[in-house]
């Protein structure tokens, strides 16, 4: 048997995918990414295979995606973490039709066709704003750690309106707010707020069309998918293992390649 | 005498300036604003009276500016911070045509008329890249703390590229090139020129023309005032050492002192009230 690999070497962590040709995951693991870039790439990856119990000879093609794609130095080739993200999305929930990929440092939508082919795509590129930073800022600036962030918020019961768009200025509007005597939790609940409403910014400049999945890291906070749930008046899907889509998506391009290599005629070079 | 209190409540330091009728100044001091403004201005205005040996009530008029004037609670008046930026800077520096101001959450830039009065400006409070913040965050993310930014920065020969479209993107833009073996202080004069580049994209919307005179915390860096003269391919006013920090409370002063002036005159020389 035959194994593919993704690995997804996001700005906050990098995770690693490892499927069999029937395209189920066979092993994943996730490490932050940290200064070294290629040793997060590498530890994911081989922690993955062990999880998996599988040989590295055994995984027959790589995928890197994500921002340090190229840093996966024993990766065969590399696709854009947008077009992983929509892959993964699509095999994982076949009726997706926008894809919100919400991580440590960058927000995306991405409106995808029933094929998985990407019709349109907006990001952050210029500003951290809205992405998963924004909790980190407000978890350094109430000493919280941010596993706590989501249950605290969903304990708010009247959100203090954001008013800073900045991540490094929320820092002091969070403590500002503390300062004033509001509730950490009716804090933490527009902090959640106000990240939705400039991701839900961002998928209406692509077009909202259900259904609609959520991806990456910041899927963990019940209260993120609570908030755009209520915002955007639908259920977005939330896989088990939402922040592994990207690298899923990664491991299927790369038994993409795996297939075509041993067909190349009858899959009429795919 | 009469004497005039100037107080200017920054996003991160409050700082107090005490005028004479002839505008010298008769004491002053900072303090971090923190998140009680009412308190730090109390705290700041008391200790300027103590260095100039002036009682509270030997304060005839006190002139508020700066972002947090309105929530303060303290003062006769208050006056925008290009306002008093532009008094305090052309008290100096008569010619000046265009005053960049930043500070520490703000980046300013405004054109000045022939009669000191600002005809133009521009203004950044949305984000922090352009502002001390993201000088603040670089240093950090090398581990660097707000006083040594200065003689860090000294030190550099050559500045390293710099982005600076986020503070927070910086991260890994600093850290890669800490890996790739740049050095801390070159990376902290690249920092200062990309918030310079945004300064100059702020002057150049308000139509800059000489001369220029720069304000603001941010400004206490000689290697800043060499990077805009740099950018700018001219010289530019400063006034020196830590006085460039309090030019706009200085000139919320000056502006007490002349509102106090036209007072009187209205009042035909009748005591002025200033309960």
């Amino acid at each position: 048997m035959a194994y593919a690999a993704g690995v997804d070497v996001g700005s906050t962590q990098t995770k690693a995918v490892v499927i069999n040709e029937t395209r189920e995951i066979v092993g994943r693991a996730l490490t932050d990414t940290g200064a070294n870039v290629m040793r997060a790439a590498e530890s994911a990856f081989h922690e993955a295979l062990t999880n998996g119990g599988i040989s590295e000879e055994e995984v027959e093609f790589v995928v890197g995606t994500g921002y340090g794609r190229y840093k996966v130095t024993f990766g065969n080739t590399q696709v854009t973490e947008i077009s992983c993200h929509a892959r993964g999305s699509v095999h994982m929930f076949p009726r997706t039709r926008t894809v919100l990929d919400m991580g440590g440092q960058d927000t995306k939508a991405i409106r995808v066709q029933p094929t998985g082919e990407i019709v349109d795509f907006c990001m952050n590129d210029k500003c951290a704003a809205g992405t998963g930073r924004f909790l980190g800022a407000a978890a350094v600036a109430l000493d919280l750690p941010i596993a706590d962030l989501g249950p605290t918020a969903l304990r708010g019961e009247r959100a203090v309106k954001i008013s800073t768009t900045c991540t490094v200025f929320a820092e002091s509007e969070v403590l500002s707010w503390l300062g004033k005597g509001k509730k950490i939790e009716d804090i933490l609940l527009g902090v959640h707020e106000s990240i939705a409403a400039r991701s839900i910014g961002l998928l209406r400049r692509v077009g909202i069309e259900e259904e609609v999945t959520f991806t990456g890291g910041v899927t963990k906070n019940e209260a993120m998918v609570e908030t755009l749930n209520k915002r955007l008046g639908l259920k977005v899907n939330v896989g088990e293992g939402a922040h592994y889509m990207g690298a899923l998506g990664a491991a299927l391009f790369a038994l993409d390649r795996i297939v075509a290599a041993r067909a190349p005629a009858a899959k009429g070079a795919a | 005498m009469i004497r005039t209190a100037g107080i200017d409540i920054g996003s991160t330091y409050t700082k107090v300036v005490l005028a004479g009728e002839d505008g010298t100044i008769l004491g002053r001091s900072m303090e971090p604003t923190g998140f009680k403004l009412a308190q730090a201005a109390e705290r700041a205005l008391a200790r300027a009276l103590d260095t100039a040996g002036v009682a509270r009530a030997d304060v005839a008029y006190t002139v508020t500016t700066g972002f947090g004037r309105h929530q303060a609670g303290i003062g006769d008046i208050s006056v925008t911070d290009l306002t008093a930026a532009a008094r305090g800077a052309t008290h100096f520096f008569p010619n000046t045509r265009t005053i960049l101001d930043v500070g520490g959450q703000t980046m300013k830039a405004s054109r000045l008329g022939a009669d000191a009065k600002v005809q133009s400006f521009r203004l950044n409070d949305k984000c922090a890249a352009g502002t001390g913040a993201f000088l603040e965050k670089t240093a950090r993310y090398m581990g660097y703390r707000t006083e040594e930014i200065g003689p860090l920065v000294a030190t550099s020969k050559a500045p390293v590229t710099i982005s600076g479209v986020c503070a927070v993107f910086a991260e890994s833009e600093v850290i890669n090139q800490l890996s790739e073996g740049s050095a801390p202080a070159d990376i902290m004069h690249g920092a200062f020129v990309s918030l310079v580049d945004r300064s100059v994209q702020l002057m150049k919307r308000v139509r800059m023309e000489p001369e220029f005179t720069l304000v603001g915390g941010i400004l206490r860096f000689e290697r800043m005032i060499q990077v805009v003269q740099g950018a700018l391919g001219a010289s530019v006013n400063v006034l020196p050492g830590d006085l460039v920090q309090y030019t706009s409370a200085f000139g919320a002063a000056l502006l007490g002192q002349l509102r106090l002036r036209r007072l009187t005159a209205a009042a035909g020389n009748a005591p002025v009230n200033t309960a």
